[in-house]
């Protein structure tokens, strides 16, 4: 590659540059939670004393305990059962010959244009006289039905490559029955692709707040991290910036923790599931 | 019901083929059909069919009526629609949702393009802890990034603290309370949102392109900008695609930051769809009016993302 070096630094510098923009909001939090509560902060300060005061009354004022408990309920159930699913149906999609084949994809591959801002009223019409509105389930089944649409379509294209070689079809010459192949020879080596579609999964799942917002209006016990954080957030009478920053932190912790263990597969499966879309 | 295209094999034309095409190309299985295929399909289409599809038909229906939620519904046709389109408010908001599109989809894709147009050019140092870290806006919760972002632009926040510190003090001001700044204030949130996800997929699509291409326009006395427009842009068209259906997406679905930085405000300022169909639930009571904004929402979502497939396509055939 022809380069100068100058055009190497700039290059750099830009990269420098976004990377300072990508990180600094969220720092700005990180160093205004990390004050004492009800000091009075502005601008670029850092923190003189480190303080974790403003962890502890957001988790005892805000029930963060309990959301968080409840975000990871939820979360866990939607990406168990969707993956699942997704796991099943992609298997079919990747594998199998039957009528309606391509018909019923592109159906369930519509499901991704579907804005779920446009179902949450029927929605909250149909849970209510269900009597399931306030219950986890209410977000957790809708969570599941639209995830289905993303991980068929994952599960597919990872099944795709690994059938496109001789395995499953030196099974099906053995005789091997559909499940057999799907447990002993798919399943094995499909292992990084399932990582990824449960990590995107999880992330959606525990980030959802409309859903939560709509469908958990009145029950306190069942409210997610997101939606407890847009509460506390909201209360003006305890709302200090800094209790509310550290609040934020809370939630968003098991993400970032998510995100950085797994965090090549995360891009990666972004970039290819992306562009084979 | 025939499998489409080369899924339509037999089983030894299978077998011949080179194992590079194999994965080229995904086929359609080959063999004979498999009723079991229903069963695995079941889970995945019964939670489809009630949770997505069930409530989009109900969508449509309660669109036709006016109800408040508790009395009796009473058809109305399309008076709910013609709301929509007159209400000053609705209006309002649908117009703000397209302004939004200017900061989710296309500054985010320009200024990803022009920065991945220089690093086709020059080998990045530390590629990988880059796109990491450009990456974090797009994880993070969004209500966590409009606490962030609160504090950002608050009265005595970092933004204006920042301004003061170089002398502009005079530009300094409530940020998401001002009548002229609310919405592009805003709009930078989602801007920095959506850029990590435009830039990782641009990043990862600029190094497939064989570098045998710059060297020609090189060779041919490209200089930056042309070899921009003869090799980086027309190359990547594929990842623009889909970094346009998805920021697009985002800028018009946009709810979790209006509500928790603006609900809205000032005035109509950041009023967005969204946030409309919340409240013909929990406050206007208006469900009929609720649902027929959703149906707009995601007529407009299909309009957008037919189009952009349609002109990639038309695109294709023409290059």
């Amino acid at each position: 590659m022809i380069e100068s070096r100058h055009e190497r630094r700039f290059v750099h510098l830009v990269l420098v540059g976004a990377s300072v923009i990508a990180l600094y909001p969220f720092v700005s939090i990180v160093l205004l939670a990390l004050n004492p509560p009800g000091k009075r902060v502005s601008g670029f300060t850092i923190p003189s004393t480190i303080s974790f005061e403003n962890f502890t009354l957001a988790w005892q004022r805000g029930g963060f305990a309990q959301a968080l408990f409840s975000s990871a309920v939820v979360a866990v159930t939607v990406v168990a059962a969707s993956v699942a699913f997704s796991i099943l149906a992609g298997y079919a999609f990747a594998t199998m010959r039957f009528p309606l084949r391509n018909t019923l994809f592109v159906i369930l591959l519509a499901g991704l244009m579907l804005p779920y801002e446009a179902l949450i009223v029927p929605l909250y019409f149909d849970f209510r006289s269900l009597g399931l509105l306030d219950s986890r389930w209410a977000v957790i089944l809708p969570q599941i039905g639209f995830s289905v649409s993303f991980g068929t379509f994952w599960m597919r294209t990872a099944f795709w490559a690994q059938s496109g070689g001789s395995l499953v079809e030196a099974a099906q010459l053995d005789g091997a029955n559909t499940w057999d192949i799907l447990r002993r020879v798919l399943l094995p080596v499909s292992g990084p692709a399932i990582m990824s579609l449960s990590a995107l999964l999880f992330l959606f799942a525990w980030n959802d707040f409309l859903l939560a917002l709509v469908l958990l209006p009145q029950n306190e016990a069942a409210q997610t991290a997101p939606l407890a954080l847009s509460f506390f957030a909201g209360l003006r009478r305890g709302g200090e910036p800094s209790t509310i920053a550290a609040a934020a932190l809370l939630v968003a912790f098991p993400v970032l923790i998510v995100y950085i263990v797994m965090q090549r597969r995360f891009i990666q499966g972004i970039t290819t599931g992306a562009t084979k879309g | 019901m025939e499998p489409s295209g080369p899924g339509d094999r037999s089983p030894r034309g299978r077998a011949n083929r080179p194992p590079r095409a194999d994965r080229a190309a995904p086929r359609g299985p080959a063999g004979r059909v498999q009723p079991v295929a229903y069963l695995y399909l079941l889970p995945a289409f019964a939670f489809f069919a009630v949770f997505a599809v069930a409530p989009l038909v109900h969508a449509f229906k309660l669109s036709f009526y006016e109800w408040n939620g508790i009395t009796d519904q009473s058809w109305v046709g399309l008076d709910n629609y013609v709301t929509v389109f007159t209400d000053p408010k609705v209006r309002a908001a649908l117009w703000n949702s397209v302004i939004l599109i200017v900061f989710y989809a296309v500054l985010p894709i320009s200024v990803a393009l022009a920065v991945v147009g220089l690093m086709a050019r020059v080998r990045i140092r530390g590629r990988t802890a880059f796109r990491a870290v450009l990456f974090v806006p797009t994880i993070l919760p969004l209500t966590v990034v409009a606490v962030a972002w609160r504090w950002v632009y608050a009265p005595d926040g970092p933004l204006n603290f920042g301004l003061d510190l170089i002398g502009l003090d005079f530009v300094s001001r409530a940020w998401l309370g001002d009548f002229t700044f609310a919405l592009p204030s805003m709009g930078m949130v989602g801007t920095w949102v959506t850029f990590g996800l435009v830039f990782v997929l641009f990043a990862a699509g600029v190094q497939k392109i064989p570098p045998e291409l710059y060297e020609s326009a090189r060779l041919d006395g490209a200089g930056i900008i042309r070899e921009f427009f003869a090799v980086t842009l027309p190359e990547l068209r594929g990842e623009i695609t889909v970094a346009m259906i998805l920021t697009v997406t985002a800028a018009l679905r946009n709810f979790d930051l209006v509500f928790v930085m603006t609900r809205g405000g000032p005035g109509t300022n950041t009023e967005v769809p969204s946030m409309f169909i919340y409240r013909s639930v929990f406050q206007i009571r208006e469900i009929g009016l609720g649902a027929a904004i959703g149906v707009i929402l995601m007529l407009e979502l299909l309009a957008v993302n037919l189009a952009v497939l349609w002109y990639r396509r038309r695109g294709d055939l023409s290059a």
